[in-house]
């Protein structure tokens, strides 16, 4: 009975258009409900000094890769300075220069992100180091060191860690006390065990994060060891010996370079600050549009202008609409003047309301029947009397609009946004219908209508899916393979039900 | 009596669905090619006399507005016709002209109505106005049907006609539609008409159904619309036959009807016959279709056809 390529087809289709949704909503980041928010973080970094009235070359280190975050916004704020970004590789430095600078001088960097799935990496390919002659007693102390972690490890990632656990957990160890010794800040520990990596030739350099804290000033950055395991950059906490990089930690700046240089023979400072603020999702997600690197981020209706993006909200719901009609006619059995009419009218009903929808169409198709009736008489030419009866809508919906103005109602004024033609045409069908068919067949037909209308509008208007079906559009495969499925179903409609209701069987004559 | 019926029931009973009918056997079965042949009266009909089919015969065609305006010299000395529309569906646009006088014409209900509202009719049939999609069409003058005294007393105005479903070249269901009061004179069912299944072995009639009700007597002629005997049953099959065979369409619904003095004659074919053949017929229609189907090849001659849809079982019922 049924063509072997429609469960195939329905299959895929709706296979696919659940999986990239999926892919998007999970993967992306894609807010699934309208309402869902997600926190961005502002950091801000105001660089200030005092100028001595000379040239001055202002250089910051910026964020560059961000695994695990999502750039949205970024901003270099600064009075009359030329302005370059040098990017090398994972190291990212905005660099200003002014000729001649006066009295205190500010400039602002400022960068909003949002946590997000990206899978990003950093891109850096490191030479191997070669083992440095290391002075005594550490000489001794680390190659001590390196013997015992070798004995306990299999290759980049369980070296690093395994060295770290033993630097970290064993400071009463004499080799480990006197290496720990040199290194007086986090940093210079830091730098220490890089040091001793160099020993067993793996690459490895310092991460720089940012901590991001509910509306904190003055912040500092705190540095991770990175190690490169031939593929990628691994993060540690040269402290804990904790793999990754934790999500409340930014990553700013790789390497040993200063945050932050000025020129200008004045004093300087820089101050990072953060705030939190919670923003929609959906607003996020259209804001980020364009930096996701994803196809389907590309191809998103988010990428759209503004008002292209407002067209397709309304567009992409149609089909939900014909799905509705293709519903009720398949299954229910409930007819209609036209196939798509209902949808076009549900869409009339979105300016104006279901009720007072239903109201003005039913006001104006009624009143355009009666004028339409008296037309017949006339006996004209079936093109002139469908503009007449065209004329007729449009006289009667600007009647309507005053008179409700007149009396106050404001909402009918909307009734401008009903698609005049569909109306003269449903007038002029129902009109034949009701001489051909009889006034019962026209009145059926025309609550048909209404009905598939009201309950397409329903769903149409529904806001979470109006969010599902733009920023998911490729829901629309599942809508394709529901019809598809659809058109093949070949049992009774819920009407033949009722219409056959009075057979029986095994007792007829 | 219950609301709806229940599925399994329905399908227990063999009544085949709109949707079923659609997919299952219009789309299977009748090539769209095909069509045109029987949605255009102006294609069917040549074809069906080049066939040696019966059918009204075509007094005049008109194809253009201004032609409307010469329709007295069109009609010529007609007294009775009939106009329709060629790309019609359902009965729709059909205007039967029973009498006239000078310029004034005699609808069978006894009103009458000017050349001039005759004129606007046909200007609507042109402008597409019943035709499907509302394309431009032509407008058909032809021979009224007088028909079989057989149905004057139980059938109110209008033509009874005889729907025969031939599947697959053999007739699987026929009824008679009798035009009503409500029907105001149309033969179709929606309206109100009366339908009355047709045995297809001894071409008598099983009750009629008005309204999806069974109801023994004619609603406004009293007369009982039960055992009736249709005339030349057996000329009527082999018509729907032969229509079949030169349309080559394999679901067709064939409208037949009864002349005084013709007699059976066809009066026009349909590619999507409705199910309203089951309503008159209290009974289901696919495994009818369903026992033609399975046979793998049917034989050619009409008259072993006709025999073969004779012994067609239909539904299980048990004869009271």
């Amino acid at each position: 009975m049924r063509h072997p390529a429609v469960p195939v087809w329905v299959v895929v289709l709706v296979l696919a258009g659940l999986a990239i949704s999926a892919y998007k909503a999970v993967i992306l980041g894609m807010p699934v409900r309208p309402d869902q928010e997600t926190e961005v973080w502002s950091i801000q970094a105001r660089i200030g000094f005092q100028a001595d009235g000379g040239p001055a070359i202002v250089d910051l280190a910026v964020p560059s890769v961000l695994p695990g975050f999502l750039k949205l916004e970024e901003h270099f704020i600064a009075n009359r300075y030329g302005m370059a970004i040098e990017e090398d590789g994972d190291r990212r430095k905005v660099e200003w220069v002014k000729r001649r600078t006066q009295g205190s001088e500010t400039l602002y960097y400022r960068i909003s992100v949002t946590r997000s799935e990206q899978p990003a990496a950093w891109r850096d390919r490191p030479r191997f180091p070669s083992p440095p002659d290391y002075e005594e007693p550490y000489a001794t102390a680390i190659r001590v060191i390196i013997n015992d972690v070798r004995q306990e490890s299999a290759d980049v990632f369980t070296y690093t860690r395994e060295l770290l656990r033993q630097l970290n957990a064993r400071r009463d160890e004499p080799n480990v006390a006197l290496l720990r010794e040199a290194a007086d800040s986090p940093a210079q520990w830091t730098r220490q065990i890089i040091e001793i990596l160099k020993g067993v030739r793996i690459p490895a350099r310092i991460l720089w994060v940012l901590p991001l804290k509910e509306a904190a000033s003055d912040i500092r950055l705190l540095p991770l060891l990175q190690v490169h395991n031939g593929e990628s950059w691994l993060a540690f906490d040269p402290e804990t010996g904790e793999p990754g990089v934790p999500d409340h930690l930014l990553p700013w700046q790789v390497g040993d370079d200063p945050l932050y240089s000025i020129s200008s023979g004045g004093r300087g400072d820089v101050k990072l600050s953060v705030t939190r603020s919670d923003r929609k999702l959906i607003e996020v997600a259209r804001d980020s549009a364009q930096r996701l690197d994803s196809v389907f981020a590309d191809f998103s209706p988010l990428a759209l202008p503004v008002d292209s993006q407002n067209v397709y909200r309304v567009l992409l719901m149609v089909p939900l609409g014909a799905l509705i009609v293709v519903l009720m006619r398949t299954f229910v059995g409930i007819s209609s003047f036209g196939t798509f009419m209902p949808v076009l009218i549900a869409l009339a009903f979105r300016e104006t309301q279901l009720l007072w929808g239903i109201a003005l169409f039913t006001l104006i198709v009624s009143l355009g029947l009666m004028l339409r009736f008296y037309l017949e008489r006339l006996m004209l030419l079936l093109v002139p009397r469908l503009t007449a009866i065209l004329i007729i809508v449009v006289g009667l919906m600007l009647l309507i609009s005053l008179v409700t103005n007149k009396l106050g109602v404001e909402r009918t004024l909307s009734v401008a946004l009903f698609p005049m033609v569909i109306l003269a045409m449903t007038i002029e069908r129902m009109s034949i219908t009701w001489e051909e068919n009889g006034a019962r067949e026209a009145i059926l037909h025309g609550l048909g209508s209404l009905l598939i209308a009201a309950l397409s509008y329903l769903v149409m208007s529904q806001p979470d899916l109006v969010h599902l079906m733009f920023v998911f559009p490729e829901l629309l495969l599942v809508v394709l393979g529901v019809s598809l499925l659809t058109g093949r179903y070949t049992g009774y409609r819920l009407s033949e039900l009722r219409r056959f209701r009075n057979f029986r069987d095994g007792d007829q004559a | 009596m219950s609301l709806l019926a229940s599925p399994r029931r329905l399908t227990r009973m063999g009544v085949l669905g709109m949707n079923q009918r659609n997919a299952d056997f219009i789309m299977r079965y009748n090539p769209r090619r095909l069509y045109p042949l029987v949605d255009n009266k102006l294609l069917t009909k040549p074809l069906a006399i080049d066939h040696g089919i019966a059918v009204p015969a075509l007094y005049a065609v008109v194809r253009e507005q201004h032609e409307g305006k010469e329709l007295v010299r069109l009609l010529g000395d007609h007294e009775d016709f009939v106009i329709k529309p060629a790309h019609g569906s359902g009965g729709n646009g059909i205007l039967v002209v029973s009498g006239r006088f000078g310029n004034s014409f005699r609808k069978p209900s006894g009103d009458l109505i000017t050349l001039e509202a005759m004129q606007h009719h046909v200007s609507n049939v042109l402008s597409g106005m019943y035709s499907l999609g509302g394309l431009p069409d032509q407008a058909i003058i032809e021979y009224r049907v007088r028909f079989d005294p057989l149905f004057e007393h139980i059938s109110y105005q209008g033509v009874p006609d005889i729907r025969v479903i031939v599947f697959r070249g053999v007739p699987v269901a026929a009824m008679v539609r009798l035009p009503t009061r409500a029907s105001d004179g149309k033969a179709n069912l929606h309206q109100g008409a009366m339908g009355i299944g047709i045995d297809l072995a001894t071409g008598t009639s099983r009750g009629g159904v008005c309204r999806g009700r069974v109801e023994a007597l004619h609603p406004d002629t009293g007369a009982s619309t039960a055992d009736i005997r249709i005339p030349h049953w057996e000329r009527i099959l082999h018509l729907a036959m032969q229509c079949a065979d030169t349309v080559g369409l394999g679901y067709l619904g064939a409208d037949i009807v009864m002349d005084r003095d013709l007699g059976p004659l066809m009066l026009e074919l349909n590619a999507r016959p409705g199910l309203t053949v089951q309503v008159a017929n209290q009974r289901g229609l696919l495994l009818n279709l369903r026992q033609i189907e399975q046979i793998h090849k049917l034989p050619s001659s009409i008259e072993a056809r006709m025999a073969l849809a004779q012994t067609l079982r239909g539904p299980p019922t048990t004869q009271v």
